[in-house]
């Protein structure tokens, strides 16, 4: 596969995943400010943009209507819903011939449901349904991915940007929300802090997954081990790195020429670090570190990505 | 960047003159002369979809369907001049006025969506970044008869063989410059000879594999050709797709009327390139190269990509080393055997032709002259398809094969020579002057659409260069009925057939039928208010 090819993959499957995740943290967010008893509404406002990477330009402003759709509209916004499936859509108009038709008429679909003029209105009428939408429409597109492309090297590269994306995102998420989770203010010991736990676990869609395995007995130290350390849930960080690994060894499988030795123990580093750790030591340790630590490894394996299969030097290559 | 439009060639005429037509109105279908077309066509009744109690049983009648259908002296592709339809156009007439009211457009906007969702659109130059627009699509098809295709078939077939002796002989022993058939200084100053091509061989004497020539139909019925596109004809992607969504939105008619296939042009592209392939490389490892997503004609090279299987490769994907041309992939470098280029000569390899261009691959070229890999259209192609040069095919016909011409060309006036540069200076306000490497519809002038002031300035620029302009009458090219609003109205086409020449010449029965959708224009370029049409061939 051409490396710019799995370049654009890459990309359209990471900005992809990050529009679903501004989409879903953005709907919690407004959601939980329904409930005015809790957190301040500009306390939330910040915790979702710190959790969504401190966006530069984006204050906190009276009009939560007007941050609201700058988070899904406005286009040169580079975590807004807009701009994340415009960079997808490029990427995939770059790569038309490699995904399937049925996959670029229905990311094609989402694009131009963003820019109708119906969106906006639409937003104004029900921003649930309207970001609800926007949610099918990626969903949809993932769907029929896994279902009419080859799952061969570059639907492998679609796997390894959604799962990066995803944990980064989480592990970013988490390291916002971890303060307030367990040092909650005297307050917030009614139903309100139970209201902020399942939004945080809304946040991942994990609420009922949650519920499956610890019942809806919501406690942090759960919360924090079922979004890190669970190996069958998709929205979990352990579950993620396990994906991404499973899919450098496919691509490994179908090419093989070269072997990513640093790739593969930066890989196994992380993937050994979630799998056998417990969530007493991480409480006990720092907790915050542990999660930041996390995400420097997720950079880390980006970069080694982009040195394997993207940006290798010729004489390298030649030499093979 | 500067990349070649999709549609390059530029057709202009006078506007009709609507004071002076007399509107020939069909009152009675059973008017029209019994047709001796083989299947006449059950009227396709039933929408697919149910409609609206609103629109239910209200046909459009024919009256209004033609209400205002002007003939003049330009041949009507669906009327012959005393009004009465041509017989293989009877089934189509008979099924749209057997539609209810609204269902034409209704299957007209389900079409525009299924463009749209496809993101079958070009980019629009000299606008927003990234302004996209669906290709304008007529819904009724171009006919054209066995017999006509016949003919365009063999002319075409003639007219590449000669094109491509020419160039395999302009490029090495030059003999019809030797024999003045063609003066000399006309090849030597033409913009697109290529004299790094000079003694090369080609694989197979192959130069130009894939060709779109532009046809228009006078008013005799008679096809001509306009312009060659020898470099990097685009459009075929429309082709196919206004095929498809043609065959969803008339099922019934389309099976009707026994239409020849084109579905299969992808695959006979990907035979013709493997056919060239340098000797030695039985899995021939075939890409296409594109300018890349901001390229007007992008759409196409993806579907094209797509439907032969093979990779989209942009020349940051390539790499030479001891001439030899690799792409860059995940898994280290790979060779590649045979280039289909959609990237002009001048933007392809920055060491050989333009410096400043990074669209193209550092040292292809050598490569290509090692004979290590093969790009096709040839280099140097373009020279053919100067206009200048286009005046003498008929003479290249007769000298390379002995054969009358079967396509005629459009006179054209060489305004190097002195007498007809007079007459053309003379008569400037009649004639179409052109300048002989440009397209899509620049550098033009419209003699009977111009001002005073721009003759003026032809005219200096003319006499200044002469070997850089040629002069047409201006054509009456025919029409074609075209949906417009709830009614139909004639609109100017042309012809675009694709060719295909590897082992041996191949052309799909149609083409893309290209249709000036504002009324009275002659402009059928996508840039300007063109739009297309799918086109029968009949069987």
């Amino acid at each position: 596969m051409l490396s710019r090819v799995a370049d654009s993959l890459y990309w359209m499957s990471r900005y992809l995943e990050r529009a679903e995740n501004t989409v879903r943290q953005l709907d919690v967010t407004m959601s939980l400010m329904l409930d005015t008893g809790g957190a301040s509404d500009e306390l939330r406002w910040k915790r979702l943009l710190a959790s969504l990477g401190k966006p530069d330009g984006m204050e906190w402003s009276d009009s939560l209507d007007a941050m609201a759709r700058s988070l899904v509209f406005d286009s040169l916004n580079p975590i807004s819903v807009t701009f994340c499936i415009n960079g997808a859509r490029e990427n995939a108009r770059q790569v038309r011939e490699e995904i399937s038709s049925e996959q670029w008429q229905r990311l094609n679909r989402l694009f131009h449901q963003m820019h109708s003029p119906h969106a906006q209105a639409q937003f104004s009428a029900s921003i649930n349904d309207a970001l609800a939408s926007v949610v099918d429409g990626i969903h949809l597109f993932q769907g029929v991915g896994d279902s009419t492309m080859i799952h061969g090297q570059g639907w492998q590269f679609i796997r390894l940007g959604r799962y990066l994306e995803r944990a980064y995102a989480t592990a970013t998420m988490l390291e916002v929300y971890q303060k307030e989770l367990f040092n909650p203010q005297e307050r917030d010991h009614s139903g309100y802090q139970y209201l902020e736990m399942v939004g945080l676990l809304r946040c991942c869609t994990a609420f009922e997954a949650y519920c499956q395995v610890y019942t809806a007995d919501v406690l942090p130290d759960r919360i924090l081990e079922f979004l890190l350390l669970n190996r069958d849930f998709p929205h979990a960080i352990r579950y993620c790195v396990d994906t991404i690994r499973s899919a450098i060894d496919s691509i490994q499988n179908t090419g093989g020429r070269r072997s990513p030795e640093e790739l593969t123990a930066g890989i196994g580093r992380l993937h050994a670090m979630l799998g056998y750790t417990t969530i007493g030591e991480i409480l006990n340790g720092d907790t915050a570190a542990f999660l930041h630590d996390i995400r420097e490894q997720c950079l880390r394996i980006h970069e080694l990505i982009y040195r394997y299969y993207v940006h290798y030097s010729i004489q390298s290559a030649l030499a093979v | 960047m500067a990349a070649p439009f999709p549609f390059a060639a530029g057709l202009w005429m006078p506007p009709f003159p609507h004071a002076s037509l007399t509107p020939h109105v069909v009152k009675k279908l059973n008017n029209g002369q019994p047709g001796n077309h083989p299947s006449p066509a059950a009227p396709e009744r039933v929408p697919a979809i149910p409609r609206s109690p609103m629109s239910a049983g209200h046909s459009v009648e024919l009256e209004t369907l033609f209400g205002d259908y002007p003939l003049d002296h330009a041949y009507d592709e669906m009327r012959e001049a005393n009004g009465v339809l041509r017989p293989h156009y009877r089934a189509l007439a008979e099924t749209i006025a057997g539609l209810p009211a609204d269902e034409l457009q209704r299957r007209k906007q389900s079409a525009d969506i299924s463009f749209l969702t496809q993101g079958i659109t070009f980019t629009v130059y000299g606008r927003d970044e990234g302004t996209e627009r669906i290709f304008p699509y007529d819904l009724l098809p171009r006919l054209i008869t066995a017999a006509e295709w016949d003919r365009i078939e063999r002319g075409l077939t003639q007219r590449i063989t000669a094109l491509n002796l020419f160039l395999r002989d302009v490029y090495s022993d030059a003999k019809i410059l030797a024999d003045r058939v063609i003066p000399r200084d006309l090849v030597y100053s033409c913009k697109h000879y290529r004299r790094q091509m000079r003694g090369l061989q080609v694989p197979r004497n192959v130069y130009i594999a894939v060709v779109g020539s532009d046809l228009l139909r006078l008013n005799t019925g008679e096809f001509v050709v306009l312009e060659d596109n020898l470099r990097v004809p685009s459009g075929v992607s429309y082709m196919l797709t206004n095929r498809r969504v043609m065959k969803r939105t008339f099922p019934q008619l389309f099976q009707s009327y026994g239409v020849r296939p084109i579905e299969h042009y992808a695959q006979l592209l990907l035979a013709t390139l493997r056919s060239l392939a340098p000797e030695g490389r039985p899995e021939p490892n075939i890409v296409l190269l594109t300018p890349g997503v901001f390229n007007s004609a992008y759409f196409e090279h993806t579907y094209l990509a797509r439907q032969m299987g093979i990779d989209l490769v942009e020349g940051r994907d390539l790499v030479t080393h001891d001439n030899i041309v690799y792409m860059r992939t995940t898994d280290g470098l790979k060779r590649v055997d045979v280039i289909y280029r959609r990237v002009d000569d001048d933007f392809s390899d920055p060491l050989v032709f333009r410096g400043d261009s990074a669209l193209g691959c550092a040292g292809l070229f050598n490569a290509y002259r090692a004979g290590n890999v093969t790009v096709t259209n040839a280099f140097g192609t373009g020279l053919a398809d100067d206009k200048a040069v286009y005046a003498y095919v008929p003479r290249m016909i007769r000298y390379y094969l002995d054969e009358d011409p079967i396509l005629p060309n459009v006179e054209t006036y060489l305004l190097s020579e002195d007498k007809e540069r007079q007459h053309v200076l003379a008569n400037l306000e009649k004639l179409v002057v052109k300048a002989v490497g440009e397209s899509g519809g620049y550098g033009m002038l419209i003699g009977p659409q111009s001002t005073a002031k721009q003759r003026e300035e032809f005219a200096r620029q003319i006499e200044a260069n002469p070997r850089n302009y040629i002069a047409q009458p201006t054509l009456d090219f025919s029409r074609a009925p075209c949906l417009i609003g709830n009614h139909l109205e004639p609109r100017h086409v042309d012809l675009r057939p694709y060719v295909l020449f590897g082992d041996k010449v191949n052309i799909v029965p149609g083409g893309l039928t290209r249709v000036a959708l504002e009324k009275g224009s002659l402009v059928v370029n996508s840039s300007q208010g063109g739009g297309s049409k799918d086109t029968w061939v009949l069987e």
